[in-house]
């Protein structure tokens, strides 16, 4: 029998989907990032790496962006950028700094578009207050990119008495989510593949850090905090509940969703609950605080449709639970595959 | 949503599920088989086994055309991606277009996805006609759309190729495996491992072969039948109908999704259908042969078909019914005692031990409507 396991789940070639963020992608970094770059920082595996300096905490995350078309409604692939590597920053609790930015583009790409998207990641960082401090500019012969791609970098400064573990999560705690689900992953695809879908679908990519210094400014107890984008709300609940001592319920009907997305969804087949999303963060909160954090979330227009959308229980531990409008209840599993390629 | 969320009201589903339980409360068990993998992924999206009373075995029929797709299609598939055909020597001109469902399908030694990564030019699409399209701007390309699927998706195949004729396209091909229902219902009711009571029938092959093609089930095995929707409350009331003919001891066919399904179904879409394509004899994995249950491209339309201007009969790629079995059981895989509903996902030794979505070990582990998928991913 091990024989067979062996020969069943070595990977022979990576395929799109150990580039999803499901599955698959935990699965590389589990069997070969991980044990081959070992060390303490790294192996937390958050949204950033948390290193202290001479006593000074710092977060600091990198991200590489191949989202195909490099414009879609609601953004391009500059803001993209910039706002996907300060939501690494903020959801750790870091006030984010400065950022990198490394361009890799293809021989003959328009210097107007290249333009606009610099132009946008400038527009982007002055929403912040976060300064692009050093780069790099590497050019390949026709064919050998798409386009363009971005790498962006970025290190922030955690204040010194914020703690935020998933090893603080309690029974009881509740589960908020800043606003609607899957815009992203949606705008993306109905673009890239001219679905012509009316009115468009946009995308919720923005830096979330001003309205994350809020809720972190208020004396709530906040325990925890992602954003749920490749693999969607479901995979980022996984990644919480994983060999932890507990789980996590959230109902159907109080899940915001677009209804664009849900009819988009409802047509291709898709699940929004796995749909990527680049403005949304999930907060687990204590239940004391959780309407205390909804109301200061809809106070800033990111965080608009802000809802508690359920909390956590002792049992089944480290998975994830949906009751579903009708009132039955199922198991929520991680991303496996890749619904959709190149969205980030 | 509207039309959508009318389907899914909480309160109506209990009711329903109360009017269930109190109609065969203390009857024997009553086992129902659930054809369409829809109605599968449905009944465990919203929960569904949890409304029912525990004297109702549901079972999940043939009905995920991804799952019943055989292996040597798959191979066919692979080997025409690789070009080992006598059309064209240089492993380039071809590009496959698919539903997105066909890429992991696990062929005897690889799938679709892993030769994408090896360099096989694979494409998804949401339509036949997204694959006309890429026929028509890629003239130095030879587009082969892998046809799969039931009555449901065949019309829309069969006006591709009747588009291309007309487009004058000469690059565009399909490799058929489209399969029809009544005659695998049939084969499911000659198994006598299998007790059934009741067939909760396809939602969408019934909008396009309405009902008329099940009467047989009804007259000949006595069997009663009701055309259900897909949504958690047409699911809930195609039970509770078939509940109702059980104790009444009836056999007809009802329709409870008739909104969309009529008992003459859809003349355009079954004229078109027996334009282009006429029965054949079809391979359904872990069922084998069975006569009748498939379709084929007309004579008039050869020029179409993958399977003639490949020529792959003469590359031995076949892979008969036996060696199957035997790689079958060599790794273990239950794949076709699932697909007939005699046994469940749990019973098979490598379920969630060897076999799971991201290294499946059979089709019905693959698909997203797929019995062993949704068992893994809702957590049955």
């Amino acid at each position: 029998m091990q024989l067979i396991i062996n020969m069943v789940n070595k990977i022979l070639a990576i395929t799109l989907a150990h580039g999803s963020g499901g599955k698959l992608t935990h699965e590389l970094v589990r069997k070969l990032f991980l044990p081959c770059f070992n060390n303490n920082a790294l192996s937390l595996l958050g949204d950033s790496a948390l290193l202290n300096i001479n006593g000074t905490r710092l977060a600091f995350t990198t991200d590489s962006y191949v989202v195909k078309p490099l414009f879609f409604p609601g953004g391009d692939i500059g803001r993209l950028a910039v706002s996907g590597t300060i939501n690494d920053l903020a959801v750790v609790g870091a006030e984010p700094m400065f950022l990198s930015a490394g361009f890799i583009i293809e021989e003959g790409f328009e210097m107007s578009l290249l333009e606009r998207i610099v132009g946008s990641m400038r527009d982007t960082t002055a929403l912040t207050g976060v300064d692009i401090v050093t780069g790099d500019t590497k050019v390949v012969e026709s064919g050998s990119a798409d386009g363009l791609y971005i790498n962006t970098c970025g290190i922030g400064i955690v204040n010194e008495s914020l703690n935020l573990s998933t090893s603080l999560i309690e029974i009881g705690d509740k589960i908020i989510v800043s606003g609607t689900l899957g815009d992203h992953g949606m705008a993306v695809l109905s673009e890239r593949e001219s679905l012509g879908f009316t009115p468009s679908i946009k995308s919720d990519c923005a830096p979330l850090s001003g309205m994350i210094k809020k809720i972190l400014a208020s004396d709530a107890h906040i325990k925890f905090m992602r954003d749920p984008t490749r693999g969607g709300l479901a995979t980022t609940l996984n990644e919480i509940v994983n060999t932890q001592k507990y789980g996590i319920v959230i109902e159907e009907q109080t899940i915001p969703i677009n209804d664009g997305v849900r009819a988009l969804c409802e047509i291709l087949g898709y699940d929004p609950l796995y749909i990527a999303n680049e403005g949304k963060v999930v907060i687990v909160v204590s239940a004391h605080d959780a309407d205390k954090v909804c109301e200061i979330l809809k106070e800033d227009s990111l965080g608009r449709d802000a809802a508690i959308i359920g909390g956590v229980i002792p049992e089944p531990a480290g998975k994830v639970c949906l009751k579903t409008v009708i009132g039955g209840t199922r198991i929520v599993d991680m991303l496996v595959g890749d619904q959709l390629p190149r969205i980030c | 949503m509207k039309y959508i969320d009318e389907f899914r009201d909480g309160a109506i589903a209990i009711g329903l599920s109360k009017k269930i339980a109190s109609l065969i409360n203390g009857h024997d068990e009553i086992t129902l088989m659930e054809v369409c993998g829809s109605h599968t992924m449905s009944i465990y999206r919203y929960g569904l086994k949890k409304l029912l009373p525990s004297n109702i075995r549901l079972l999940s029929g043939p009905g995920c055309p991804v799952c019943v797709t055989s292996v040597n299609y798959i191979d066919t598939a692979i080997a025409i991606s690789q070009n080992t055909s006598a059309i064209s020597n240089s492993g380039r001109d071809v590009l496959i277009t698919t539903f997105g469902d066909m890429m992991r399908v696990p062929g005897s030694s690889s799938s679709l996805e892993k030769e994408r990564a090896k360099g096989a030019s694979v494409t998804v699409v949401y339509s036949t006609l997204d694959a006309l399209h890429l026929a028509e701007i890629h003239p130095d390309k030879k587009v082969v759309f892998l046809a799969v699927g039931f009555e449901t998706t065949a019309p829309t195949i069969a006006a591709s190729v009747i588009e291309a004729e007309r487009r004058g396209l000469k690059n565009y091909f399909v490799l058929t495996a489209h399969k029809v229902m009544p005659p695998v219902m049939k084969a499911l009711l000659t198994d006598k491992e299998l007790n059934l009571d009741g067939f909760l029938c396809p939602a969408h092959v019934s909008t396009i072969i309405g009902s008329r093609p099940y009467e047989f089930i009804a007259r000949d095995f006595h069997i009663p039948c009701v055309i259900a929707g897909f949504e958690p409350l047409d699911i809930l009331q195609g039970i509770y109908m078939l509940l109702e003919q059980i104790v009444k001891k009836e056999a007809i066919v009802q329709i409870e999704y008739s909104r969309v399904a009529k008992r003459d179904g859809n003349p355009t879409a079954l004229a078109l259908l027996d334009k282009v394509f006429e029965p054949c004899e079809a391979e359904w994995r872990g069922l084998g042969l069975i006569p009748g249950s498939g379709l084929k491209l007309r004579d008039r339309y050869a020029r179409f078909d993958a399977l003639t201007v490949f020529r792959i009969s003469e590359f031995g790629i076949r892979i008969d019914s036996e060696i199957q079995n035997q790689q079958s059981a060599i790794n273990g895989c239950i794949c076709g005692d699932i697909l007939r509903g005699v046994i469940l996902p749990t019973d098979c030794k490598l379920f969630k031990k060897i076999c799971n979505p991201e290294h499946p070990v059979g089709a019905c582990m693959v698909s997203s409507e797929g019995t062993c998928a949704a068992y893994y991913k809702y957590g049955e």
